[in-house]
């Protein structure tokens, strides 16, 4: 199995943890990745919000490089990422308008986009492409008794729900339990984590963040799992201001990726749990099945 | 091909209002058409089936001696009825008519009325080519068996059935479930009257238990049909009760002196809400007041079964409940499925609806948090014969004593699972009538605080209106907007430990969170699971939403494409209780002018074989269906018992020597149709 | 057969025969009507009880009379009003198809479809798409051709036939020729 790859630019800073566990992870499964050469920035979702058409081309230029590998799978980690080619692709194919203008774009540094790569999110090719049964065989450390909060985020099943359900999720939810740990059943799932709010109106913004904290907290979660670079930002990184304004709700949040390192049994310097602010601790491996203790 | 001598066409083109003037220059169809060979006659006329339409075309047969008639109009499955026996009293064989579809195949249709003149014109040339060569044929009568077949036992099936029972009619009312009563059984109260559901339904159903001209068979289903109207043949399954009915007196002895000294499964007929035993009886006013035994769980079956499905007896069981039913005898564990075959005339459809599963819309958490609750288990919750004694008690959380909770605060969210591109489009029509009448019983019971969450009001319906305004008096909270969700996750600390309903009030235009202690979910109602199959073996259509199809929605509604099937109630779409009462009695109705008539007329486009042309090759044999062709040894020829052919023309189309005719579709006819549509000039162009 | 040529009259619009079985498809033609949905004029329907009905003949018949396509609807599979007629059609068409295609008459030309009672939608789908189809294909015109044809055939045999009278008398041949004409009569 082999994809094409789009980091994005929060796998290379604030995310990096992502990054530095999921491609381990997926290289243990057999997964191998193409980097894109000279990648650039997908636009993210403010710059859609200003100007369609440059935004749309400015993803599809990385359409336009995934096609050139050959590859016609893509694969596109960060949330912001997946949502924002996904809809570039989807408004390429539906509105020829847009199809001219991007068109005209790429052409002029030579570049062309037929927008038949498929995007894809690795829960769905880790639940679709790979399988759980795969995985679980390469679980050696099972992480029983861990109690993990899946948080998917708004990004990956909003507007597009191409793997997973809208309102309900659950391809997260049936990783972790292949990895052995328990699921916490909350209602949160795709609720908003503040997105750049936490930044800009930190009134609204961090509220999210703190009511996702308290009910994880509250329905009994050890550590929520993440897909998205900032969602996890957000969750791990404003925990004092959090605590001068309701209350402390300290609980680690650390990518899905990283869980899964940790139940394959691989080394620290690919589970990158150090990079959390709010550190997590993974529980100790329990003693194999008859072993009684002294 | 060789054409009649003498012969003598009326052409009349319809109007129809503007419907067809708008679209087709009508006059000049009329002037064409008065052009062709044979036409003595060509005219236009504002409505072809109004009485004065009629008549013309009677008075113009005596007059101008025609003998063939056509009129273009609206579709032939509307109106040829009608101008056949407009023919037919000017003294002329009625099929001797032929009808030219230039409304619904045309004018309505198409935009461009050039091209749509020109297709019109086509059509009558056809029809005129065609006519000329049409024979008089007669019309076969078949008597009709006077019995009826009632297919569904709710309130739609027992209203049929009484009806036809009371005119005289033997009824068969065959029901699935092993009482009958349908959804309506299931309810407290009906709106907008509030009159008790069990007061006004039981009687009925007992009516049907002992009234001499209903054979009623529960717990059994139609499982194949043969024939046409006036003469079906119908195998009904009588599934093993392993209850002697006859012998069953409804004492329910076995039940109490059954081994499992308390219910312990699954109660149906509660919607899950209570239990029973493995020997049970649905409800109390069950009818017929027979027992019944579930060999899933009574420990007198085994676990396996036999390869065929059928329970393998183990004689495990101390069988107590034999003991109790004592000399009546009526359990009997070896009793297997039966299969009846009865004679009818005709069948009416009465097979309901289901209600939408809540799980298939997550977002509003019906079987994640326990306190959200379908309407149907409310209606359950509010009976004073339900599972809770009419008490309304929340299925999680307790009061500080111990005792079940009772909610303080109650929304029900209104189009669940209808008026939703990603459920269902339709408006199931009863949704806001029975979550207000659920309004009023839940705050009659709790004094809560009740918030209805609806899109639009829809009250369309004698004293619904009125309903509406007295549940806004009695202070009834009614929030105008689409709920987004339902959840546990808590703002403030009051929201704790509660439901938080999250909706966008669009009269007030804020978001809203309204915590509660219940939620109750108004499930819109749904084609049955097995609608499919029902309809195939009636022979019946679908709408593509899944409802049995009426014949025409407005003039036919009881009626189907197939004759001498019926159909009532909520199978051909959503509706309320008097509706549906309405429609049984007009089902009944329906078939009783057809069995008091005595006979159906059967369109004689029946098939025959020309006895000289016949090759004997038997290869039309197969293709018969009704098993209608047969071979005569002695001559090698096929011979058609016509009495059995249905007249669908296959062996026709088959026929290696042409040997078959088809009347009023025999080749000739059809390809004067072929060559009519296609002579002249080619269609223009349509404008650029 | 390469009809789409230069030749094509500037107001040409493709003629195209219907086939639909009484039950479902001419009563979802009907539904389309009450429904208002709109769509090309260039379809003749002609009614028949069943799809079952249709003899190949038809459908040959309404090609050589200058038809540039023929439409057959019947029941979805399982829903036939008289059990299994749509099956026979099914069987009889596939033959067809086969036969067309050795007569070189292009695939979209001819096509089948199961319309039930309920999909007035798809009545109008299925005669726009067709429509649009046989336009790009351009006229069928086989009264035109079997015309040229036999005018072909007519003066290819004259020119044979003087061909032999310049050569003398021909052994192997000692019937006299038949007039051409007669056999095209």
């Amino acid at each position: 199995m082999k994809y094409a790859y789009f980091p994005g630019c929060s796998l290379k800073g604030t995310g990096r943890a992502y990054e530095e566990s999921l491609v381990p992870v997926l290289r243990h499964l057999g997964v191998e990745l193409q980097e894109l050469e000279d990648w650039n920035c997908c636009g993210a979702t403010a710059y859609m919000a200003v100007d369609e058409g440059k935004a749309c081309a400015a993803a599809a230029r990385n359409l336009a490089l995934a096609e050139q590998t050959g590859l016609r799978q893509m694969l596109a980690p960060c949330s912001a990422c997946y949502l924002v080619l996904n809809k570039a692709q989807h408004y390429l194919n539906e509105y020829p308008a847009m199809r001219q203008v991007v068109g005209r774009a790429l052409q002029s540094v030579g570049l062309q986009c037929n927008g038949d790569t498929v995007v894809r999110h690795p829960l769905d090719v880790l639940v679709n492409d790979i399988g759980l049964e795969a995985i679980r065989q390469k679980v050696t450390h099972p992480l029983h008794g861990l109690k993990v909060a899946p948080y998917y985020g708004c990004q990956i099943v909003r507007p597009y729900a191409t793997f997973d359900d809208q309102a309900n999720p659950t391809s997260m939810d049936r990783l972790l339990e292949a990895l052995g740990a328990t699921v916490v059943r909350w209602p949160l799932k795709t609720k908003c984590c503040g997105g750049s709010l936490t930044g800009t109106l930190p009134e609204a913004g961090l509220r999210l963040s703190y009511i996702l904290l308290k009910e994880a907290r509250k329905r009994g979660a050890d550590v929520i799992a993440t897909v998205c670079p900032l969602c996890q930002f957000n969750l791990d990184s404003y925990h004092p201001q959090i605590a001068a304004r309701w209350e402390p709700v300290r609980l680690p949040t650390v990518y899905f990726s990283q869980l899964m390192g940790l139940a394959f049994g691989l080394p620290a310097e690919q589970t990158v749990l150090h990079r959390g602010m709010v550190r997590f601790h993974p529980p100790p491996v329990p003693a194999p099945a008859g072993a009684e203790k002294p | 091909m060789n054409r009649p001598n003498d012969i003598r066409i009326g052409f009349y083109v319809c109007h129809c209002g503007h419907n067809i003037a708008a679209m087709v220059d009508c006059p000049a169809v009329a002037q064409y058409v008065g052009t062709l060979p044979g036409v003595v006659l060509s005219r236009d006329y504002k409505y072809m089936c109004s009485d004065p339409g009629q008549e013309l075309i009677r008075q113009d047969i005596r007059e101008f001696g025609l003998n063939r008639v056509v009129v273009a109009s609206c579709s032939p499955l509307l109106h040829e009825q009608t101008f056949r026996s407009a023919v037919e009293a000017a003294g002329l064989n009625p099929f001797y008519f032929h009808m030219v579809n230039i409304r619904e195949h045309n004018s309505w249709v198409h935009t461009d009325r050039i091209r749509a003149t020109e297709k019109a014109r086509a059509l009558a040339r056809a029809a005129i080519e065609r006519v000329v060569h049409h024979k008089p044929l007669e019309i076969v009568k078949v008597p009709i068996h006077p019995d009826v077949l009632v297919v569904g036992g709710g309130i739609a099936g027992i209203h049929a059935a009484l009806t036809l029972a009371n005119a005289g009619k033997k009824v068969y009312l065959v029901e699935r479930e092993p009482s009958i009563g349908g959804h309506m059984a299931k309810f407290d109260k009906t709106f907008p009257t509030l009159d008790c559901a069990a007061c006004i339904l039981t009687p009925k159903m007992s009516e049907v238990g002992s009234h001499p001209n209903i054979t009623l068979w529960s717990y059994s289903e139609v499982v194949k049909v043969d024939g046409f109207v006036g003469n079906y043949t119908v195998q009904v399954k009588r599934k093993a009760r392993y209850i002697h009915e006859d012998l069953c007196t409804g004492c329910q002895d076995c039940i109490a002196h059954c081994v499992y000294k308390e219910p312990k499964f699954e109660d149906l007929f509660n919607e899950g809400l209570g239990k029973r035993k493995p020997v049970y009886i649905p409800f109390p006013q069950a009818t017929p007041q027979v027992v019944l035994i579930d060999p899933e769980v009574c420990l007198n079956f085994k676990r396996n079964k036999n390869p065929d499905g059928t329970p393998i007896v183990s004689d495990k069981c101390k069988k107590t409940c034999v003991e109790a039913c004592g000399e009546k005898r009526a359990i009997d564990f070896t009793q297997k499925d039966e299969i009846r075959e009865i004679k009818v005339g005709t069948i009416l459809v009465c097979t309901g609806f289901k209600t939408f599963d809540a799980r298939r819309v997550p977002a509003y958490g019906y079987g994640i948090y326990p306190n959200v609750y379908t309407a149907l288990e409310v209606e359950r919750l509010v009976n004073a014969s339900g599972p809770t004694g009419g008490e309304v008690l929340l299925r999680e959380g307790k009061n500080p004593d111990g005792t079940p909770r009772k909610p303080r605060s109650i929304g029900i969210i209104h189009c669940v699972g209808s008026r939703d591109k990603k459920t269902n489009l339709w408006c199931s029509r009863v949704c806001c009538m029975y979550s207000m009448k659920l309004a009023h019983l839940l705050k009659e019971h709790t004094g809560a605080e009740i918030y209805n969450f609806y899109i639009d009001i829809r009250t369309p319906g004698k004293g619904y209106e009125e309903f509406y305004n007295k549940l806004l008096e009695e202070g009834t909270h009614f929030i105008r907007g689409r709920v987004g969700e339902v959840t546990d996750w808590a703002m403030t600390p009051e929201e704790e430990g509660k439901l938080v309903i999250r909706v966008e009030d669009t009269l007030a235009g804020v978001v809203r969170r309204i915590p509660v202690d219940m939620v109750v979910l108004a499930t819109g109602l749904e084609p049955q699971a097995d609608a499919p199959e029902v309809r195939r073996l009636f022979n019946m259509s679908c709408g593509g939403d899944g409802w049995f199809l009426e014949r025409h929605p407005k003039l036919a509604p009881v009626n189907t494409f197939t004759d001498g099937v019926f159909l009532a109630g909520c199978c051909q779409g959503p509706k309320d209780i008097p509706d549906t009462v309405a429609q049984a009695g007009a089902a009944a109705a329906e078939a009783l002018a057809l069995i008091d008539r005595g006979y159906v007329e059967q369109e004689p486009n029946t098939a025959y074989i020309l006895e000289q042309e016949c090759s004997g090759c038997k290869s039309c044999l197969p293709l018969c269906p009704y098993t209608a062709i047969l071979f005569d040894e002695g001559r090698q020829k096929a011979y058609i018992n016509e009495a059995l052919c249905k007249g669908c023309g296959t062996c026709v189309g088959s026929c290696p020597s042409g040997s078959i005719v088809q009347k009023l579709f025999e080749d000739q006819e059809i390809f004067s149709e072929i060559a009519g549509v296609l002579a002249g000039e080619p269609a223009p162009a349509e404008p650029s | 057969m390469n009809t789409a040529s230069a030749s094509v009259p500037r107001d040409w619009s493709p003629r195209i025969v219907a086939f639909f079985c009484n039950w479902c498809t001419y009563t979802a033609a009907d539904l389309a009507g009450v429904s208002r949905l709109k769509y090309a004029p260039n379809v003749r329907i002609i009614r028949l009880m069943c799809s079952g009905r249709v003899d190949p003949q038809f459908v040959l018949d309404a090609l050589s009379r200058g038809a540039d396509g023929v439409l057959i609807g019947g029941c979805h599979p399982g829903d036939c009003h008289y059990v299994e007629g749509n099956y026979k059609m099914l069987r009889r068409y596939q033959l067809l198809k086969r036969m067309l295609a050795d007569l070189g008459i292009e695939e979209p030309r001819v096509r089948l479809e199961w319309i039930s009672a309920a999909e007035g939608e798809k009545v109008q789908r299925v005669i726009n798409e067709m429509t649009e189809q046989i336009k790009a294909l351009g006229p069928l015109a086989l009264p035109q051709k079997f015309a040229e044809w036999d005018r072909e055939v007519i003066a290819l045999a004259r020119e044979l036939r003087a061909r032999d009278a310049a050569a003398g008398p021909c052994p192997d041949r000692a019937a006299p020729a038949q007039p051409v004409e007669a056999l095209h009569a």
